[in-house]
């Protein structure tokens, strides 16, 4: 189902609809009040901006440099290809331990990977372990946000969800009795799987450490109780030195959800004693995506979900729409790359209006991007049939002043004699709109009777 | 092999070099540290105690904790806490109630304390125990981020968090809980 048809399935439910609206611009208020607390915010935003741009330029020696650096601090590190060897590498590093249940937290690559579905038809059981990651899991569903994963959830639905899996109280609907619920069940797990998997949210050249953030802390139980440890991330995580994380940890989460840091901004630097510890760097698309160059930019995303919070066609149509791991604005221009003839029509879910790029910590030039991808994929024959038709048919009466007239003179009567011929289903236009009163005569005809003898 | 054929397609495709801008600091805004870490960390969920002395902090946890679990690697604490648990197995600690541990020092605009594995004794102990206490002078203030990785500098750990609150999460339609995993109180004692 392309977006357009996805999002009008979702706005059929208003008031859900509008809810899902305020809850995400509430949060982007409060990405607003952290940011503006912040004297030098601009500059902040510019500095990272310009530290990933200088990332992307060395990205080959700064990821060298990263992986002589943990390997020296005993950190075993993978390179993987795409999607499928990544799945592969930690498939086998699974079987060398012979362990077939697993915790996970939060990894918006193994989302993209699809690392959950080929695990578990390769027997391996994989619990995620963010609250919200767990809610969708649950539901069998893939988070619908990059930070807020199950945002599309209503609190009644999920207490409805957990008393069937995790036997809490019919009818229960408080927030806080749910996640203690959770957190029982999940404590157990953390408590008896041996291997965790991770994400990464910066790896540093500098020093071959990784940093993690999270504000449940499951990233950290799972990690520091597990005989192993693996963190799979994208090549583009990179950071040069230490002392960029000083940049990117004040950005993070002020633009994620307001907060002035996580609950936790874990580094870590070497294996606990006994303890192994895997990186998977993954390629997947994005050695491709560096070489565009009016995409590139794309590459400097930190994962914050400032642009979904603040994008109206986002926040009116859900996360689910967008059938890509990351969705929202950033999304639509990530997953083209991956696949042009799947994700034509995502750069088209969009109004252009700009307040992606403007909320932006790393300063991506999103909604150019969102432009620019709706030309690149329409030269190469991505855009839809009608789309294509109409635009044939639109160049041709704007080329010809005859037909221009001609055609204006047909619109106006129909729209007023009879209307049915647009006010239907089959006019996108027509959808929670009312049509226009026609105007009696063109501009063109007006000027001509008032100014044109004179 | 991926390694070569990764670092050979991003050479390949990578932009000019550019330079890294230069770091700045961007000054001290707050008139006092203590107030501003006070403040922040108040409102994430945690609470800060002003103490004089360990004698003062001994006496905190036998009025609020007794009872519990207590697990600590300071030793002027070391008669509030119980047995030896820093080489025992992680899961053991599952059910503390409170671990009190050294952090190194605050950070005054957003409310954490960095503590390394060297002051957790063990990596799983501020994560895994009901409520944490982390113990910071007040003089062990920076106003900033950058003044926090100033002051790590070069520092090698295996380990390491900033720590801000207690554990939370407000996945359940954005209402905060705290509690989501890890310890479901926290607090910073601030001693003179």
């Amino acid at each position: 189902m392309n977006h357009a048809d996805a999002a009008e399935k979702f706005n059929k439910d208003f008031d859900r609809t509008t809810w899902h609206d305020e809850t995400l611009w509430w949060v982007r208020q409060k990405r607003d009040r952290a940011a503006f607390a912040i004297p030098e915010w601009e500059q902040l935003r510019e500095t990272a901006s310009q530290i990933k741009h200088n990332v992307l330029s060395n990205l080959d020696n700064y990821l060298i440099e990263f992986e002589k650096n943990a390997q020296k601090s005993g950190i075993t590190v993978h390179w993987a290809a795409d999607a499928h060897e990544h799945n592969q590498i930690v498939l086998s590093i699974l079987k060398s331990q012979g362990v077939t249940e697993i915790v996970k937290s939060k990894s918006m690559l193994t989302e993209e990977c699809h690392l959950n579905p080929y695990l578990t038809e390769n027997g391996v059981e994989v619990i995620d372990t963010d609250l919200g990651e767990r809610i969708v899991q649950l539901a069998d569903e893939p988070p619908s946000h990059i930070v807020l994963p199950c945002i599309h959830w209503k609190k009644e639905e999920i207490g409805v969800l957990f008393h069937k899996h995790l036997g809490t109280p019919e009818g229960c609907a408080d927030p806080v009795l749910l996640t203690h619920a959770a957190r029982a069940n999940l404590r157990e797990k953390f408590l008896t799987r041996r291997v965790a998997i991770t994400g990464v949210n910066f790896a540093v050249a500098e020093t071959g450490e990784f940093v993690v953030c999270t504000n449940e802390g499951n990233a950290d139980m799972g990690a520091h109780l597990a005989d192993v440890h693996i963190a799979c991330m994208g090549i583009e995580k990179i950071i040069p030195k230490r002392e960029h994380l000083g940049v990117f940890l004040r950005l993070l989460t002020r633009s994620a959800t307001g907060q002035p840091i996580t609950t936790y901004s874990s580094h870590f630097g070497k294996p606990r004693e006994g303890q192994q510890m895997h990186i998977v760097l993954v390629d997947n698309g994005r050695t491709v995506q560096l070489g565009r160059e009016q995409f590139r930019n794309s590459l400097k995303c930190i994962r914050c979900g400032a642009c979904m919070n603040t994008c109206p066609v986002y926040r009116r149509s859900g996360g689910h729409s967008y059938h890509n791991a990351v969705a929202g604005p950033i999304g639509a221009i990530l997953a083209p790359n991956l696949d042009m003839t799947k994700n034509a029509d995502l750069p088209f879910a969009s109004t252009l209006c700009g307040s992606c790029s403007n909320v932006c910590p790393v300063k991506i030039n999103i909604h150019e991007q969102l432009y620019e991808w709706r030309q690149v994929l329409t030269k190469s024959g991505h855009s839809p049939t009608a789309k294509t038709l109409s635009m044939k048919v639109m160049s041709a009466v704007l080329s010809n002043p005859t037909v221009y007239h001609l055609s204006g003179k047909i619109g106006r009567f129909a729209m007023a004699n009879a209307p049915f011929v647009v006010n239907n289903s089959f006019n996108p236009w027509f959808k929670q709109r009312e049509m226009p009163e026609p105007p009696k005569e063109s501009f063109g005809e007006w000027y001509k009777k008032n100014r044109g003898e004179k | 092999m991926s390694r070569e054929k990764i670092l050979a397609a991003v050479a390949q495709n990578k932009p000019t070099l550019t330079p890294l801008p230069e770091i700045q600091n961007f000054g001290n805004p707050y008139a006092n540290l203590v107030e501003q870490f006070k403040t922040v960390l108040t409102a994430i969920g945690g609470e800060v105690v002003y103490v004089k002395d360990w004698e003062e902090i001994r006496a905190y946890i036998q009025t609020h904790f007794g009872g519990r679990r207590i697990v600590t690697n300071i030793d002027p604490l070391a008669d509030v806490a119980q047995e030896s648990w820093i080489k025992s197995d992680p899961h053991s600690l599952e059910d503390v109630g409170l671990a009190i541990l050294k952090g190194q020092f605050g950070v005054a605009e957003n409310g954490s304390i960095w503590v390394t594995e060297t002051e957790m004794g063990q990596r799983v102990t501020p994560f895994i125990a009901e409520t944490l206490a982390l113990v910071i002078q007040k003089s062990e203030l920076v106003p900033k981020m950058h003044d926090a990785y100033v002051r790590i500098g070069g520092e090698r750990y295996g380990f390491g968090a900033f720590i801000a609150g207690p554990s939370k999460t407000a996945d359940i339609e954005q209402s905060l809980v705290l509690g989501a995993h890890g310890p479901k109180s926290m607090l910073a004692f601030l001693m003179d």
